[in-house]
């Protein structure tokens, strides 16, 4: 469809409308639309990578979401640099885990989605509203899902209508049929995810300051690549670190690969002196 | 047997032509221009949320002035078009050309087979990678399309604010700078005894595309960043402004001594 659009403006941009992109997508070019195409029957999870655990976690500026950088192909690693986390807008943030190239599909027309929305009715959507957006997107893959083919997102934000700062970082997690549950203190999804959340559970502590989350969330990466095959631990070799994005009321930032970087090589020290 | 009523082609088309510039004059102007970092757009608009500035695509503004609810459909058309363009191949491929383009056509066609023109002035202005590929382009109501190199004025009468920014513009101008200019040029036009206007902060609409910034550029200047950027606009606009008002008080002094 793109390639032949009219010079002009075509009705359809021209109608009163929604200010939803996706909306917009279903009548100009369904066929972009990710669960809009046909499948055909059998179990097709084996055809695409995966990509596997992210976490999530409160802290005292706002949220944190770190994700490992493995996806993988039945046992083989298929790209050991694949970034799962990503800005979803000005103050939220967004990760998945599951098939790699629907979830990326996902992520870019969830972000598409956000800003679509910001300029046309000039106002953020408060972090509820777009939740309940991505809960929206995640049952339209509800078909492909039921074939192999299932992406679950992590949405973590900062919550610019909340009182105070510390109450102001939050999680949301969904299962394939939609959601969103909101978390309490921190979350984690993917097959490593078992491993982060117990880690988690031990380290997180309420209102942390910057650099003990960020900290804690390396460790719990680390457990969970030390007990799931899926998950990739730091890589001191090439030098390939965790994604770790913070949402906070000054917007949102990806933490500098040297950082974590020096973070990743203090854990490992740690472990190797106490290898348990 | 009546006769039906006939009107030439040119004339409908001069008076639509006619309609549309009427009303498009009486609207209050806005002023667009490039500065050293970018693009710089200044409205008068006294009322805060119905903007006539907004933002397109990454590196695309768009200003208008006319019929808001005119304005208002082809801004989302535009954002609908940059949106869909940007997700089909990459936010590279959204252009301000492009864009401009389908506004001339669509303007055209409203123009030629609608009963009614729109009534609207439009600009995209669009910020490169350096200012040589800084680009504005001004669209009337019946999709003529002018590829402007330096500012454009949008509605009112145009004609002292052009003056105005003619005198003073430079295209490495500053940010406030190029705003002390732009709200000069603004207070020409609707003054008492031909005493330029004071434009207060609550009066205007500001934005910039900002080649500094990551992603994307557009940027409204409001609230405490736009008082900030005010009071040294002040003092830039009060050198060349000195020169100008001896003129002011030597035209008024025989109007106010005439009745005496």
């Amino acid at each position: 469809m793109p390639a032949d659009l009219p010079a002009g403006l075509p009705a359809a941009y021209l109608a009163a409308g929604s200010p939803s992109f996706t909306d917009l997508l279903r009548s100009v070019a369904p066929d972009l639309l990710p669960g809009r195409r046909p499948l055909p029957p059998g179990q097709a999870g084996d055809l695409a990578p995966h990509g596997t655990t992210i976490v999530a976690a409160a802290y005292a500026d706002g949220v944190l979401m770190a994700g490992d950088r493995r996806a993988t192909m039945g046992n083989m690693i298929a790209q050991r640099d694949i970034e799962k986390v990503s800005a979803a807008d000005a103050y939220s943030v967004v990760g998945f885990a599951g098939t790699a190239g629907i979830g990326m599909e996902m992520i870019r027309l969830f972000q598409l989605e956000l800003e679509h929305y910001e300029k046309i009715e000039s106002a953020i959507l408060t972090l509820d509203g777009k939740a309940n957006r991505l809960a929206s997107m995640i049952r339209g893959n509800l078909g492909a899902a039921m074939q192999g083919l299932a992406v679950l997102p992590l949405f973590a934000g900062f919550d610019l209508d909340a009182d105070a700062p510390a109450g102001a970082g939050r999680i949301f997690s969904y299962d394939v049929t939609g959601g969103p549950y909101e978390e309490q203190y921190f979350a984690g999804i993917g097959s490593g995810s078992l491993f982060a959340r117990g880690s988690l559970k031990k380290l997180w502590r309420p209102a942390m300051a910057r650099a003990d989350v960020v900290r804690v969330a390396v460790e719990a990466l680390y457990d969970a690549a030390d007990d799931d095959s899926a998950t990739g631990g730091p890589d001191l070799v090439r030098k390939i670190f965790p994604v770790v994005m913070l949402a906070t009321a000054e917007g949102t930032a990806r933490v500098s690969d040297d950082e974590i970087g020096q973070l990743a090589e203090a854990v490992v020290a740690e472990r190797t002196a106490n290898p348990v | 047997m009546s006769m039906p009523f006939y009107a030439s082609a040119e004339q409908i088309m001069r008076d639509r032509a006619e309609y549309a510039r009427k009303n498009i004059m009486r609207g209050r102007p806005v002023v667009v221009l490039k500065y050293a970092e970018g693009v710089l757009f200044v409205a008068e608009n006294p009322q805060s949320t119905l903007y006539k500035v907004g933002e397109i695509y990454d590196r695309i503004g768009f200003a208008a002035v006319g019929r808001y609810s005119e304005y208002e459909t082809l801004r989302v058309a535009g954002i609908r078009l940059a949106d869909v363009r940007g997700y089909s191949y990459d936010r590279r491929d959204v252009t301000g050309r492009a864009l401009a383009n389908a506004y001339a056509q669509t303007l055209n066609s409203i123009f030629t087979e609608q009963q009614k023109p729109f009534e609207v002035e439009l600009c995209v202005g669009e910020v490169g990678e350096t200012p040589a590929e800084d680009r504005l382009y001004r669209l009337l109501f019946d999709g003529s399309i002018f590829d402007e190199p330096e500012y454009v004025v949008l509605g009112g009468q145009g004609e002292p604010i052009v003056a105005a920014l003619k005198d003073g513009y430079r295209a490495d101008l500053p940010l406030a700078e190029a705003l002390a200019l732009a709200i000069r040029a603004l207070g020409t036009v609707g003054a008492d005894n031909g005493k330029p206007r004071d434009l207060s902060a609550n009066q205007l609409e500001v934005a910039v595309l900002d080649r500094g910034r990551p992603a994307r550029k557009f940027r409204r200047v409001q609230g405490a960043a736009l008082s900030a950027l005010l009071p040294q606009a002040a003092e830039v606009a009060a050198v060349p402004t000195e020169g100008g008002s001896i003129d002011l008080d030597a035209t008024e002094d025989p109007e106010e001594g005439s009745p005496s």
